[in-house]
């Protein structure tokens, strides 16, 4: 708890450095991963991280020390050059695109081993935080280190502020980017540059290996909750600064942990919860919705039984018939039931149910639909009468007031169905 | 050169996993499913380090099907998220691989004084030791190195599992409508690939780590398939590059004093970039001119 309020309160300059540090690449790598995200360029990313390892070995071995500098264009060099060539071999050669990405990323990664474990070998003092590098080290991060970081971050930001709605028509629409005479090419080079520079600001803090989760997790997060661009942007950062920020406090409370992981799994904790209940995508959501859809659908059914049973003048039904209607769903059907009565539709007395003022209505209603749409499919489509109930059992429960209107104006007001059955309408409507 | 028995080891394992992880590597290439490759050799780290903590042992089965078994778990995960979450599928890739990974480096982190395993042997496997943890029996004989044991038994393993389903992996892999008019179940083959394929990143993570596998899995495959597309003629390519890259990644990680493994990697990836700029540019101007010589030769007789 000590060390809680001691990081929360900023009182450590260093403590203060870092979270300024995490919090800005954090924004920067969220805003450029929406983007890739939406263009379906999550794994470029993941290339990416593992090819600037490479580039990051090379500039240890001639700088000789961990300069910021060296790291950084080092980083860019060899991570733009892992971009180039992929869309050189996938356009040039029979290879798939998903297949190019994973040969690249390896051979560079490999690559960056074999330097790494030669500059091991020398036993270079100066060497010892080399491996920071991969799996990352937020509090590794001095003075230094953030002015660079820092500074890049905020140039990405900045740049796809101003970028914005170039970006935006790029990603969702391309040939209408072209066709309104957006220069595609040099946009598509200046996001490219941009997303290599993402990862580089990433691989102290996060580390070259899972800095791609903070390209991606945030957005595929943020896409749960909303599908405007803006707002998905927004959610996205708020996203990763949350996580940043946390993994950041774990690597200072316990300092042999790693950074990189910690805010990766924050980060999928996010985005899983966020699969699962956003509100509007939710696999929760979806299932609930679709749950009472069937619910409706079943409660619809024993009102058309009931509404048979009273257009063969009999008062009501048994309660156990329509358990009989339907086999094998008592708990079901006891469930709808239920749920009429509450709402007025059917009275249970003596075990006979029988169909209220307005459930009657609500039958007729259904039975109506049913019924317009059986005369409409044979009238208009040409279907033989006995082919047509199967559909209209699907379409009774979705068909609209608008809808229905329609086509009773365009059937002109049909007395029967192609059955011969009587189409239930209200006296009190025209 | 004298004859170096390390050396020989060293290699001829190399060899074997390179073999397996090629064998595999050119289904998953012609299925599309490299990235899946690379998500299952991430994710499988949580698995390792559970069935290691339980088990208490590096070696031995519960590694080897703990690991698997979550190899498979991911790969149900991923189509679980683009099929039934409607995430698209390389997003669904990536976090999933992302997240299983990230936790398999905190438990490492976590169990660190407990357990003989650190993020340097998962990262890149240290081959070079392979010669001297040797596997000894129960009566105190030696009877050679442990890993390319392990090795051969993935070989066979693999090698069996691709010659008993061949048609059906082909079938499934260029026809998947046809598999299944006929009976074939696509999804059972999909997992069996998907299984066999953790099953070989846990038993040669140990000799050249989690991520370099993906290097034997992708590559010689992919190199192979620009030379040619004949699934046969594909197997046959793949298997000599294997051998090739785990001899010429031994002798150059010797000369340049550097992890085997990573020079593994770098060789094929040599050969890969040479045979794209090979394929890409020589090559139809090599057979211009040899046609025009032939052409010029025939016309001055």
């Amino acid at each position: 708890m000590e060390d809680f309020i001691y990081f929360f309160s900023f009182q450590d300059p260093n403590v203060l450095m870092v979270v300024v540090g995490i919090s800005l690449l954090s924004i920067s790598a969220a805003m450029v991963g929406t983007f890739t995200f939406l263009d379906k360029k999550a794994l470029i990313g993941d290339a990416i991280s593992h090819a600037v390892l490479p580039g990051v070995c090379l500039a240890f071995m001639l700088s000789g020390n961990k300069n910021p500098y060296w790291i950084v264009s080092g980083a860019f060099i060899t991570g733009a050059l892992s971009t180039y060539i992929i869309s050189w071999i996938s356009n040039y050669t029979k290879l798939k695109e998903d297949t190019v990405i994973a040969a690249v990323l390896s051979i560079f990664f490999g690559l960056g081993i074999v330097i790494m474990t030669q500059l091991q070998q020398t036993g270079n003092a100066a060497l010892s935080g080399l491996d920071h590098f991969i799996f990352g080290n937020a509090i590794s991060i001095v003075r230094k280190d953030l002015l660079v970081y820092g500074i890049l971050a905020l140039t990405i930001i900045l740049v796809i502020l101003f970028f914005y709605k170039e970006f935006k028509v790029m990603v969702f629409n391309r040939s209408f980017a072209q066709s309104i005479g957006l220069p595609v090419k040099r946009l598509e080079f200046l996001f490219n540059s941009l997303m290599v520079l993402a990862v580089v600001t990433g691989i102290q803090a996060i580390g070259v290996v899972l800095m791609a989760a903070l390209l991606i997790t945030p957005a595929a997060a943020a896409k749960f909750w909303t599908d405007r661009l803006d707002r998905m942007l927004i959610i996205a950062v708020v996203f990763s600064l949350i996580s940043g920020i946390v993994g950041a406090y774990i690597s200072f409370a316990l300092p042999h942990m790693p950074t990189g992981p910690w805010v990766v799994i924050v980060l999928s904790l996010i985005a899983f919860l966020s699969f699962f209940f956003s509100v509007k995508k939710g696999v929760l959501t979806k299932w609930i919705a679709k749950r009472n859809y069937q619910r409706k659908i079943h409660s619809d059914h024993i009102l058309k039984a009931l509404f048979g049973a009273w257009e063969k003048g009999k008062q009501g039904l048994k309660t156990e018939n329509i358990f009989n209607i339907f086999p094998g769903k008592n708990f079901k059907t006891q469930y709808s039931i239920n749920k009429l009565n509450k709402k007025g539709y059917i009275t249970e007395n003596q075990s006979i149910i029988k169909l209220t003022e307005s459930g009657l209505t609500e039958a007729k209603r259904i039975v109506r639909l049913h019924r317009l749409w059986e005369l409409y499919m044979t009238e208009y489509m040409n279907i033989a009468p006995d082919h047509v109930h199967d559909s209209a059992e699907k379409l009774e429960h979705i068909i609209t007031p608008e809808l229905e209107s329609k086509l009773d104006r365009n059937l002109n007001f049909p007395k029967a169905d192609p059955h011969h059955s009587i189409i239930p309408r209200d006296p009190k409507k025209p | 050169m004298s004859f170096d028995p390390n050396a020989f080891i060293i290699i001829v394992t190399g060899s074997m996993i390179a073999i397996s992880c090629g064998l595999l590597g050119v289904f998953l290439m012609l299925r599309k499913m490299a990235m899946t490759g690379d998500a299952i050799s991430h994710a499988v780290l949580p698995g390792i380090v559970l069935a290691f903590m339980i088990s208490g042992s590096r070696h031995g089965l519960a590694m080897v099907i703990g690991a698997g078994l979550v190899g498979i778990i991911a790969t149900v995960f991923i189509e679980y998220l683009s099929n039934k979450v409607k995430l698209q599928s390389d997003a669904s890739i990536g976090i999933t691989f992302t997240s299983l990974f990230a936790i398999g480096i905190i438990l490492i982190t976590f169990l660190a004084n407990k357990i003989d395993l650190d993020q340097d042997c998962v990262l890149y496997g240290e081959i070079a030791y392979v010669p001297i943890d040797l596997w000894i029996s129960g009566s105190g004989q030696i009877l050679g190195p442990r890993v390319t044991y392990l090795s051969l038994i993935n070989l066979i393993l693999v090698s069996l599992f691709i010659y008993l389903f061949f048609k059906e992996l082909k079938i499934s892999t260029f026809d998947k409508e046809f598999a299944a008019s006929i009976g074939l179940s696509t999804v059972g083959v999909n997992y069996g690939l998907m299984g066999m394929v953790s099953y070989t990143t846990v038993s040669s993570f140990e000799a050249v780590g989690a991520i370099l596998v993906v290097a034997l899995l992708v590559v010689p495959p992919a190199t192979a398939y620009l030379w040619s597309k004949d699934l046969n003629k594909l197997i046959k390519i793949t298997i000599a590059l294997g051998i090739i890259v785990s001899i010429a990644g031994y002798y150059l990680a010797f000369a340049l004093n550097s992890s085997i493994a990573g020079a593994m990697a770098s060789v094929a990836g040599l050969i890969f970039f040479v045979s794209v700029i090979l394929q890409r540019k020589q090559l139809p101007l090599i057979k211009k001119k040899l046609s025009s010589l032939k052409t010029g030769e025939a016309n001055t007789l």
